[in-house]
């Protein structure tokens, strides 16, 4: 018996339809008409990326740069991830070594895994020879970055990019890339998109040029799609309108999408979960409810008393913002402790001697700290 | 107008123009348009206060400050500082007034000599100015120091040795070198991070209060504006649309652009984000080179009317101490967006 959901979204004029074929086993999503995935409901609450225990180091004329220090989290399938932390926090280096991106020499990555799971067969991505994981690159991962003007190619027409990618990993032939390049453009909302095939990247506006930015990621139907800052340099009226977009892309496409930024205002507006670096480390990682309106790790109480709003009511004129005094740490160091002992205000002993590792306290909510803020004092089991 | 009355605000800004000519031609260039970066605005900034000038890159907020102290000469305009003609005075008198009136910039790297030591840096204005014996300067270098949180032991550091934020204070420390009443800082903490953003807003309230200094605020980023500024003035291409005090401008916004600008700040709390109307500006700002008809906002504006393209709105007192440059203000509320355009926006 088949029971078809149809989920029109005249918006981007896609037409999409969840097929549920009665076996229990499958799932088939069908875009305007066109078989295009099929999702085993037994993948769906398995991770599509699972990073374990990533180092990642830079060998540097000055010294060692300890980058990642042991990084492990996972993405499940549809969802929005945030990576959240302050520049030095290693959150773009993360994604930089999942996608063997990393400038290798200097850089190097010294350990762990990083699982990707697609079409039910799990493979891992640092393990893989270069050419493989230039596949998987704007195949299967695609990537959207902070700055549009130095990610695309000045001399290359913007259809051209985007329709190069989908020749590469798609196999399609110019007319058939022509077309869908056309389309794609059309969805993220390019006007004219006919025309701006033919534009150069220099003839776009910031807000245009990610849009672009956004099509290209987009153009090989990915998994996973990887946004380093994507609205970083943009305007706020621009950066509502980008946000928006990926948010409907997400939901008619059904990518996971990993969104790094250090505004935890974005981020209470796209994430599902939220993952907060610091100094190379995780440091909590939780659901975005449960990250706002419960956070246990000090850094991230710190970070969300030190932003301002510009919702809440009253006067707040005379109200000192809380600051988090001090600097991030300086990476030139093996950490050996908690790498935010020294700016914070719950520091114990025990803090200076050892790493805290992740522990879980709720559902899904982990924390890598010694001390137990609700209770206002250190975990008993310690 | 007679000197005592504008000697009541610190400084009056009357009908700042700044236009950047476009040239063509190799030989004989000519000019064949303008950049209209700042156009015909007026605003005053009293004692004490902090004038936060918010808007999108590109509508004139840098120039204007720029502007405002002269670094860059205006087309046309007048600014008064402490009832004194800035435009009409030449190069000696104004070098005279400079002391009370100083700059902390957004980039710090660029804007701090990096083969100076940080005591040479802070000193300088100190030097060029004459002030006091070599002794009295060191003196002053250290209390200054210490006034912005900078350890003493560091004065023979390189800007290259500090993170950011101090890097930033050094900046401070140097523009209140002479004691200057007023200071205007151009996204002083837009390169920062956000923990140190939060320790470098609250130096400069409190050196505000400590010091009684006038600060004219330059950013985009609105909640940090909110916190810091009295009064807030929004930008777009070159004009200020609205003007208010800082709690009535957040709390009941009239300008369309104002109302639309808040709204699309993100607010870190998943629920109320959740729940929130937002309403999401069509498009790009224009250029400032060929800005449009009328009112320069009535391209995006969701409720613009014939008009809003053929009319410039003036700038006027809506409210006491609330002004608006929009036809469609009135008392009524005639110019909020309606709730069935912010659903409209949603879902497009």
């Amino acid at each position: 018996m088949v029971k078809t959901k149809k989920v029109i979204d005249e918006r981007i004029d896609l037409d999409w339809t969840i097929g549920d074929f009665g076996n229990e086993s499958e799932d088939r999503i069908f875009v305007n008409n066109q078989d295009v995935r099929i999702i085993k409901k037994e993948w769906r609450m398995q991770p599509i990326l699972e990073v374990k225990d990533l180092v990642t180091r830079f060998y540097s004329v000055d010294g060692v740069v300890h980058a990642l220090n042991g990084i492990s989290f996972q993405l499940f399938e549809r969802e929005t991830l945030a990576v959240v932390g302050e520049s030095g926090s290693g959150k773009s280096v993360t994604m930089m070594s999942i996608v063997g991106l990393i400038p290798q020499p200097p850089g190097k990555v010294e350990g762990g895994e990083a699982l990707f799971t697609g079409n039910g067969r799990s493979q891992d991505l640092l393990k893989m020879n270069d050419d493989e994981i230039r596949r998987m690159r704007g195949g299967k991962i695609g990537f959207i970055f902070q700055d549009p003007i130095s990610s695309l190619n000045p001399t290359m027409t913007i259809g051209g990019q985007i329709a190069e990618s989908m020749i590469e990993h798609l196999d399609l032939n110019n007319a058939e890339a022509r077309t869908r390049t056309i389309k794609l453009l059309q969805q993220v909302g390019i006007p004219d998109a006919e025309r701006r095939y033919n534009s150069y990247p220099h003839e776009f506006s910031g807000g245009m040029r990610q849009r672009v930015m956004i099509a290209i990621a987009m153009a090989c139907e990915p998994q996973i799609v990887i946004a380093d800052e994507p609205t970083t340099a943009l305007d706020v009226t621009v950066q509502a309108q980008i946000v928006d977009l990926v948010k409907r892309l997400q939901n008619s496409m059904g990518v996971a999408v990993i969104w790094i930024t250090h505004d935890l205002g974005v981020v209470a507006g796209i994430a599902d979960r939220v993952v907060v670096m610091y100094g190379g480390t995780i440091v909590e990682n939780a659901p975005v409810d449960a990250l706002y309106n419960n956070p246990q790790h000090p850094y991230t109480i710190g970070l969300l008393n030190a932003i301002p709003r510009v919702d809440e009511s009253g006067d707040v004129e005379e109200e000192e913002l809380a600051s988090i005094e001090g600097q991030p740490p300086g990476l030139l160091q093996p950490l050996v402790c908690c790498p935010f002992a020294s700016r914070c205000n719950y520091v114990f002993d025990r803090c200076w001697q050892e790493i805290p590792g992740l522990r879980s306290i709720d559902t899904g909510h982990d924390v890598a700290c010694f001390y137990d803020v609700t209770q206002d004092r250190p975990y008993e089991d310690l | 107008m007679s000197n005592e009355a504008i000697a009541d605000p610190l400084v009056r800004v009357v009908d700042l123009k700044k236009h950047f000519p476009i040239k063509k031609g190799v030989l004989v260039s000519r000019q064949v348009g303008a950049v209209k970066a700042v156009d015909g605005i007026s605003f005053d900034i009293k004692r004490g206060e902090t004038l936060g000038i918010v808007g999108e890159s590109g509508c004139g907020k840098s120039t204007t400050g720029r502007a405002v102290l002269q670094l860059q000469k205006p087309t046309s305009g007048h600014v008064y500082f402490e009832g004194t003609d800035l435009t009409t005075l030449d190069e000696t008198a104004l070098r005279n007034l400079r002391p009370k009136m100083q700059m902390i910039f957004q980039d710090s790297v660029a804007s701090l000599n990096p083969r100076h030591s940080v005591g040479k840096i802070i000193g300088e204005p100190l030097r060029i100015n004459g002030v006091g014996t070599e002794r009295e300067v060191q003196e002053r270098v250290f209390e200054l120091m210490g006034l912005v949180g900078l350890k003493a032991e560091w004065v023979k550091r390189f800007p290259h040795e500090f993170s950011g934020g101090q890097r930033q204070r050094i900046n401070i420390a140097r523009a209140l070198a002479l004691n200057p009443s007023f200071v205007v800082c151009d996204e002083p903490i837009s390169a920062l991070d956000v923990s140190i953003q939060a320790q470098v807003v609250n130096l400069l309230k409190e050196l505000q209060n400590r010091l009684g200094l006038t600060y004219l605020f330059i950013a985009h980023d609105l909640s940090m504006v909110r916190h810091i500024s009295s009064r807030v003035a929004v930008m777009y291409l070159g004009k200020v649309m609205e003007l208010a005090a800082r709690k009535e401008l957040f709390r009941d916004p009239l300008h369309p652009y104002t109302q639309s600008l808040i709204s699309a700040v993100p607010v870190p709390d998943p629920q109320l984000e959740r729940e929130r109307r937002q309403f999401i500006l069509k498009g790009d700002p224009p250029s400032p080179s060929h800005p449009p008809s009328g009112c320069v906002f009535h391209t995006r504006c969701p409720i613009a009317t014939e008009v809003c393209a053929t009319t410039v709105p003036e700038f006027h007192e809506i409210r006491s101490e609330h002004f608006i440059a929009c036809h469609l203000a009135d008392s009524e509320g005639g110019s909020k967006i309606p709730e069935k355009t912010i659903l409209a926006s949603q879902t497009m």
